[in-house]
């Protein structure tokens, strides 16, 4: 049974180090802003192909408009 | 009518076509181009109208040509990089942030923008070979996201964001997490073979998990607890840390004794669900400040002149006997002599005066004024932290602390608890002793573990914690939770008049005297039209939809008013002595603008003052449970239509200056009042201090309001009322939490005082019962949030 003695050291050792992840998050402010990175993670498709956005936005704006 | 494409408003006086899209001016069709060049135009597509008319900006921040101003502003500075944060008000909704956070498609020197949208802020790394930070400001200024310098940016000293509760409450957290793991096998299998031969290593590791709960999470318990008893207040502290330091003593004891398991995993749930409580309560609104002062609102720099040049100057640089420049709606920073030009000063902001001011050279200006007609230049007399506004600031209510000299509900409570509870302990334990004086000190250490009003604590937090998000949602913006209690109290409500009562922006417009001729209005229209003063401008807003003519000629006098000539009518708008009359003007308090056509006198615009909706009906509702007041800094010129208004119960008073507010309102608490001041101006911030509660009233949140407990935003102010009704109805919902947690405290208290006090006991009851304390309260609050219709 004395195996427990490394089932114990080893978790121990592993809920440790996901103390220090989240004192390292904390400290780096991670939790600082919780709003403005759930929206941005929504922008990145649009960052890589600007080009064909434009032509999409283009063809709504005209919908748009006739719909005024 | 067409709605601009860009920022929304209805276009009125133009219609721009463009691209098959419509635009209210050129400035904001100029933003529309930018962004379509850079490819940019999904800023439309997230939000429609999302767009901001950009202002004119011309040489406002030419202060940022100097060096020293520029350098009190980066964040960083090194080689080439140099990184800057700005608060910017606009940012409102998604495409801000898309638009903002795409900057270097603008300019290819911004190497990084972040927002951060609670905060409205964002933070730009750049390359300053390439583009320097006045350069990155206009550009932000031309596609509509002006960023808001003040003085309060200068001498920014490095922010520190205090997180030792989260960490504290991780702590808490990791600690009751591992300790139930460990203490879990000897509360199922007691006598188990390898159990016995494990359960030392297992006490000994929740022991070392103990150590940083106790002596870091706990440390502010104990903290509070000695300042608390050393000024001999019996705070709800004290039992806590009497509980937490006998919980862990006694468990290190029966561990070290091998008695038993000890109280670990209680220890640990207790101090957790306590700083979960604390972290709850600790919400505020990242994007609002409640510690302004003058400096949130001048400017940081002025120009100067000197050897006829102008040069951008810091405020606090100015001294006395220096020359300033002052533009169309600057602020005049200090205390002056107006040397040229002729001045009309708005000092709404200051005094509570809605009309502007007209002063002719010579005349002595006061810091706080918003320069409204042309250039005027002023020789300095005091020095920014000298002038008659911002000695305001030096009185000792701003420095005072109010939340020590409350006694909140909680304390009240924990008083007469922390008594009882030591009276029963030491009754229990005597009368052990003649029983079985083996069990009395475990008679004694178990009532103390078993009161530790974990539940009462957490009532409080919870309850006020939930009514200040509730509140929030209805857009009283509280600084913290203890407001609400102090709220609760309430028997005195002042208001102040000018910008509380009424509004800044709506003005009620009469004419008095001779009708006139269409061809005369279609004239005065036109009059009107040309001219960038703020009563011209309301005066144009009521007569727009007239007629309107290319005048022949157009004059403006500084000061004095406006002519225009078409044909053979000439208008003449302006003061009484302007317009020609030779009578004498009429004795009034009320603001006027006279008109006379062809030199002879027609008559009048008399601007009223527009009071807020509601306000009667709010004012009957309010006398049924506090005396009312209204204190103005204005003259008394509706003082019968404020009577008509008021209960016959209401105090007016008139021509009040700061220091008289302030000083009114200290009087009333000095005669035992619990006062709540309502006001909005920079001159009502030292009666915003001294009150009990201070609640700014703000037509748009995110701009500037003084120092205050609380930000309400003006179109709620009529269901004042029903906020405090609502914080005393909190204040109820505590108590019964009290009660009900009382109620778990004496089944506690009864395995205490018979000895039976099982860890497993314990460790079941101490969670259970803060569980719900936190289900009753959040259950109730949001009933009561649901139920009150605003």
């Amino acid at each position: 049974m004395s195996i427990i003695y490394v089932l114990i050291t080893v978790s121990v050792i592993v809920a440790i180090i996901f103390f220090i992840a989240f004192v390292y998050s904390v400290k780096k402010g991670q939790y600082d802003d919780t709003y403005t990175p759930s929206v941005r993670m929504l922008f990145e498709d649009e960052l890589v192909k600007p080009k064909k956005e434009q032509e999409k936005s283009d063809n709504k704006e005209i919908i748009q408009t006739s719909n005024q | 009518m067409e709605n601009c494409y860009h920022c929304g408003d209805a276009c009125r006086d133009t219609t721009i076509e463009h691209q098959e899209k419509f635009f209210c001016c050129n400035g904001c069709k100029t933003v529309f181009d930018i962004l379509n060049e850079n490819d940019l135009t999904y800023y439309y597509d997230l939000q429609t109208t999302p767009g901001k008319t950009p202002l004119d900006i011309e040489g406002r921040f030419d202060f940022l040509d100097n060096q020293h101003i520029i350098h009190q502003l980066l964040e960083f500075d090194e080689q080439d990089t140099q990184i800057v944060s700005f608060v910017i008000p606009h940012i409102h909704c998604s495409s801000c942030i898309w638009v903002l956070e795409n900057l270097n498609k603008l300019h290819p020197a911004v190497k990084n923008a972040q927002v951060n949208f609670p905060q409205k802020s964002i933070r730009v790394t750049y390359n300053s070979t390439e583009i320097n930070l006045k350069e990155l400001v206009l550009l932000l200024c031309k596609i509509g996201y002006e960023p808001n310098i003040s003085l309060e940016d200068f001498n920014k000293k490095e922010k520190k964001i205090d997180r030792s509760l989260i960490y504290k409450l991780g702590v808490a957290g990791f600690a009751f997490g591992n300790i139930m793991f460990l203490s879990f096998p000897e509360y199922f299998e007691v006598s188990e073979f390898w159990l016995e031969q494990f359960k030392h290593l297992f006490r000994w590791l929740m022991f070392a998990f103990a150590i940083p709960v106790v002596f870091y999470s706990g440390r502010d318990y104990f903290v509070s607890a000695y300042k608390g008893l050393r000024s001999n207040i019996l705070n709800i502290d004290v039992p806590i840390a009497i509980g937490i330091a006998v919980l862990f003593l006694r468990s290190t004891l029966e561990i070290a004794m091998d008695w038993g398991t000890g109280f670990f995993d209680s220890l640990a749930g207790l101090v957790f669900f306590l700083l979960l409580g604390k972290f709850f309560q600790q919400k505020t609104y990242a994007f609002l400040s409640f510690e302004r002062d003058y400096k949130s609102y001048f400017p940081i720099a002025i120009t100067q002149l000197s050897k006829q040049e102008e040069v951008q100057t810091p405020v606090y640089e100015l001294r006395p006997g220096n020359r300033i420049l002052i533009r169309n709606n600057e602020l005049i920073p200090t205390d002056g002599i107006l040397i040229k030009g002729s001045a009309l000063i708005d000092y709404s902001f200051v005094t509570g005066e809605a009309a502007p001011v007209a002063k002719q050279s010579g005349d002595k200006i006061y810091a706080g004024g918003r320069q409204q007609a042309g250039i005027i230049e002023v020789e300095v007399t005091k020095e920014v932290e000298q002038s008659y506004l911002t000695q305001l600031w030096n009185n000792e209510v701003f420095s005072k602390n109010k939340a020590t000299t409350f006694e909140n509900l909680t304390d009240q409570i924990s008083r007469r608890f922390t008594v009882s509870i030591l009276s029963i302990a030491v009754i229990a334990t005597g009368i052990w002793l003649f029983i079985d004086a083996s069990i009395a000190f475990n008679v004694f250490t178990a009532v103390l573990i078993v009161a530790c009003p974990c539940a009462i604590a957490l009532a409080a937090p919870f309850t006020l914690g939930n009514m200040l998000r509730i509140f929030g949602k209805r857009k009283l913006y509280l600084k913290e939770s203890s407001v609400i209690e102090q709220m609760a109290h309430i028997d005195t409500v002042v208001f102040d008049k000018t910008g509380t009562l009424t509004t800044h922006n709506k003005n009620l417009i009469t004419y008095q005297g001779i009708s006139l001729t269409e061809d005369e209005q279609k004239v005065l229209t036109s009059t009107l039209r040309a001219s960038n003063h703020p009563l011209s401008r309301a005066l144009y807003e009521l007569l727009q939809d007239n007629d309107i003519c290319t005048l022949d000629d157009f004059t403006e006098e500084t000061g004095k008013g406006i002519e225009g000539i078409y044909g053979k009518t000439s208008v003449k708008v302006g003061s009484f002595a302007f317009v020609g009359n030779k009578n004498q003007q009429p004795e009034t308090t009320d603001t006027q603008v006279h008109i006379s056509t062809n030199d002879g006198y027609k008559g009048s615009y008399v601007f009223y003052n527009t009071y807020r909706e509601g306000m009667q009906k709010l004012f009957s509702e309010l006398s049924n449970t506090a005396n009312l007041i209204v204190l103005s800094g204005d003259n008394d010129g509706e003082k019968k239509f404020l009577k008509t208004q008021l209960p016959q119960s209401a105090q007016l008073k008139f021509n009040q200056k700061p220091d008289d507010k302030l000083n009114y309102i200290k009087r009333l608490q000095q005669q035992g009042k619990k006062v709540m001041m309502v006001g909005d101006g920079l001159n009502d911030a030292g009666a915003l201090a001294q009150s009990n509660v201070g609640i700014a009233v703000s037509e748009d949140v995110n701009v500037f309001s003084p120092a205050c407990d609380g930000i309400i935003d003006a179109s709620k102010l009529r269901v004042l009322s029903e906020f405090m009704a609502l914080s005393q109805k909190s204040i109820r919902i505590i108590k019964y939490a009290f009660v009900f947690s009382l109620f778990y405290n004496l089944i506690g208290l009864g395995f205490a005082v018979t000895g039976n006090l099982a860890p497993v006991v314990a460790a079941i009851l101490m969670p259970l019962s803060s569980i719900s304390i936190v289900v009753f309260t959040t259950i109730c609050t949001y009933l009561l949030g649901r139920k009150s219709i605003t």
